[in-house]
């Protein structure tokens, strides 16, 4: 495994039972992301993006094969190390933000601290705030914001505790062009000067010109094109 | 911001469902509050009936008087160690809705007869005893009224008028009686029987009733009988009991009291049950998502089944104490109340730690099967399929 690789998948197969019929999502799926790599994935619906945004943050197992993150094994962790391993290592960004309602925009970038122990949090929480621009939000609640800055609280909350690997499942989905363009500044901003590594699925083609690389993901395979070149 | 926090922002985001179910367990747990400590003051007034005491009443009823020469007979029964009459008064303060609890009573035995009953200052005692229009009063009705030693008051009679033609006695207060356990009511008064005696237009030379100790409670029954029968085929027959079986007749008006009570709390609490532990559950699905988004967040199961349990309970305590409070001040109003059923009412400590492990346990319940389910969540389901 080459020094820099941050994220390997070696045979990973994924099924999923539907009645009585059984469907398999990826068959010995083969995939290698270096790190501080920024990589669009695209395809069509019900190709599976979602559940590999899933397996590569430990929120589902696959069913065999390995995956390997940052030098850990995580589908060999127990389910307490895997929820431990996320808090630190994995930030999540929805299409539809998933902010808790009745906390600021300020308590909801400080949840993930409150699942370790550590000082500062504070200080965290107004960092993440200036990277996406949201100091003089902090106080608000999420009803009274946008989506597009809605969306920047949901980064600030996955960038707080600092981990190496961002997955956002179209994180652009719910806004409009403009405000798109934003958030993706954002995140392109995150993987140059912060180094963080991003995993995006899109069905946006413009959106996908923002990453580095695009992965095309159809019938459980990946088809790669590199779009920089 | 810690999990307090949290906790408290999940109470809220629903303020009026929260309101409701926090005033339904209010209402729980004052009835809780109120019939115990009723349950616990009847059934200890026939527990604090002393064990040697015995008392005489007119056969027909206890509320006809008995003529005063009966008194010195029984004195002289061999097994009576000491005795005393006391005499019903029907009073009242200034106005007649102010009902005071009033016996006329001959001092000196009445204190010896009673002394394991109450607490009195010796100066009290003694000015009591001295002072022809003396009175003492019990401490509840003190308090109530707002008296104390050497005041001067006026109680009427809604039964006798004096002589002058007047209803009311003019008594000073010679001291505060204390009951020795909390059970022991003292709503009440007692003033000199031969004032109210000599005083009174009619009803001369009778008395209400005997109270007396006997040398030991195994000749209880011989010395009961005894005393029936030296009164027997007379004008005035006597019915002879002891004061246990006394408080338990008095008691036994009131029916099963315990069964009622268990009753009337399990219902309450029933019911408050199902709807809280309902609203919890659906409180906590509505939340489904943000659960998984937790838990994607890295809280951990047993963190999350904390804070659902950790809201169950704080709404119990936010509903349960103050209930508690409420269900104490009702206990004291009632007890200053000039009902004599109420007069040994009190919420004691042992039935308020009661309630708050109840408190504790009806968090827990009502928070299991919610907690449980958003334990076991997984974190794909709950994302679900947006
Ligand atoms: N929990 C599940 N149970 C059963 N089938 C599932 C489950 N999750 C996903 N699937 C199926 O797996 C396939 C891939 O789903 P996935 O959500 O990964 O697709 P997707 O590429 O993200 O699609 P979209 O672009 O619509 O979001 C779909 O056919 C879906 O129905
Ligand atoms: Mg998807």
């Amino acid at each position: 495994m080459p020094d820099n690789t941050l994220v390997r998948l070696i045979d990973v197969c994924k099924r999923f039972n539907k009645g009585s019929e059984t469907i398999t999502i990826f068959d010995r799926l083969e995939l290698s992301i270096p790190a501080g790599d920024f990589v669009a994935v695209m395809g069509p619906s019900g190709s599976g993006k979602t559940t590999l945004l899933n397996l590569l943050g430990g929120i589902d197992r696959a069913d065999s094969g390995e995956i390997h993150i940052g030098g850990i094994r995580v589908d060999a962790l127990s389910e307490s190390a895997l929820t431990r391993w996320r808090g630190a290592h994995v930030g999540f960004i929805f299409q539809f933000y998933n902010l808790m309602p009745m906390l600021t925009a300020a308590q909801n970038i400080e949840l993930p601290l409150l699942t370790r122990p550590g000082k500062d949090r504070r200080r965290h929480v107004e960092t993440a705030l200036k990277v996406v621009e949201l100091a003089d939000r902090k106080k608000h609640y999420p009803r009274e914001m946008s989506g597009g800055q809605q969306q920047r609280v949901a980064i600030a909350r996955a960038i707080v505790s600092n981990p190496d690997l961002l997955l956002c499942d179209e994180p652009t989905g719910d806004l409009d062009r403009a405000t798109a363009d934003e958030i993706l500044s954002v995140l392109r901003l995150l993987n140059r000067d912060l180094g963080k590594t991003i995993v995006m699925v899109t069905h946006d083609a413009a959106a996908a010109r923002h990453a580095r690389r695009t992965l095309h993901l159809d019938k459980g395979r990946f088809i790669e094109r590199d779009l920089a070149a | 911001m810690n999990d307090l926090v949290l906790i408290r922002q999940n109470l809220r985001r629903q303020k009026l469902r929260s309101a409701l179910m926090a005033v339904s367990i209010l209402i729980a747990f004052a009835i809780f509050g109120v019939l115990v400590g009723f349950e616990r003051s009847m059934n200890a007034r026939e527990q604090a009936a002393a064990a040697d005491r015995l008392v005489v009443v007119n056969k027909i009823n206890f509320t006809q008087p008995l003529p005063i020469a009966h008194y010195s007979r029984v004195r002289a029964i061999e097994g009576v160690r000491q005795a005393t009459h006391l005499s019903w008064f029907g009073g009242y303060y200034q106005e007649p809705k102010n009902t005071l609890i009033v016996t006329a009573v001959e001092p000196e035995t009445y204190l010896e007869v009673y002394a394991n009953d109450y607490d009195l200052r010796p100066d009290a005692r003694a000015a009591f005893v001295r002072e022809r229009t003396a009175a003492l009063v019990g401490e509840t009705m003190a308090e109530k009224w707002g008296w104390k030693a050497g005041d001067r008051i006026p109680v009427s009679s809604d039964i006798y008028v004096q002589k002058n033609g007047s209803r009311a006695w003019d008594v000073t207060i010679a001291g505060i009686v204390r009951g020795r356990t909390p059970h022991i009511g003292t709503n009440f008064m007692v003033l000199h029987y031969a004032y109210f005696d000599e005083t009174r237009l009619f009803g001369k030379d009778t008395i209400g009733w005997i109270a007396l100790n006997t040398v030991s409670p195994s000749v209880n029954d011989r010395l009961a009988k005894t005393i029936d029968r030296m009164f027997a085929n007379s004008a005035n027959e006597t019915a002879t009991d002891s004061e246990k079986a006394f408080n338990r007749a008095f008691g036994a008006q009131l029916g099963n009291i315990s069964l009622v009570v268990v009753l009337i709390i399990g219902a309450a609490f029933a019911t408050i049950l199902m709807i809280v532990g309902n609203t919890m559950v659906m409180a906590v699905r509505e939340r489904t998502r943000e659960i998984g988004v937790l838990k994607t967040l890295g809280f951990s199961r047993v963190r999350i089944l904390r804070l659902i349990l950790g809201e169950s309970l704080m709404l119990a305590l936010l509903g349960g104490l103050p209930g508690l409070g409420l269900a104490a001040l009702t206990a004291v109003s009632l007890r200053m109340s000039s009902s004599s059923l109420f007069s040994a009412l009190v919420l004691t400590p042992d039935i308020a730690l009661t309630a708050v492990v109840l408190m504790f346990a009806f968090g827990l319940v009502t928070g299991l099967a919610p907690a449980l389910s958003a334990f076991r969540l997984k974190i794909v389901t709950s994302l679900g399929r947006s």
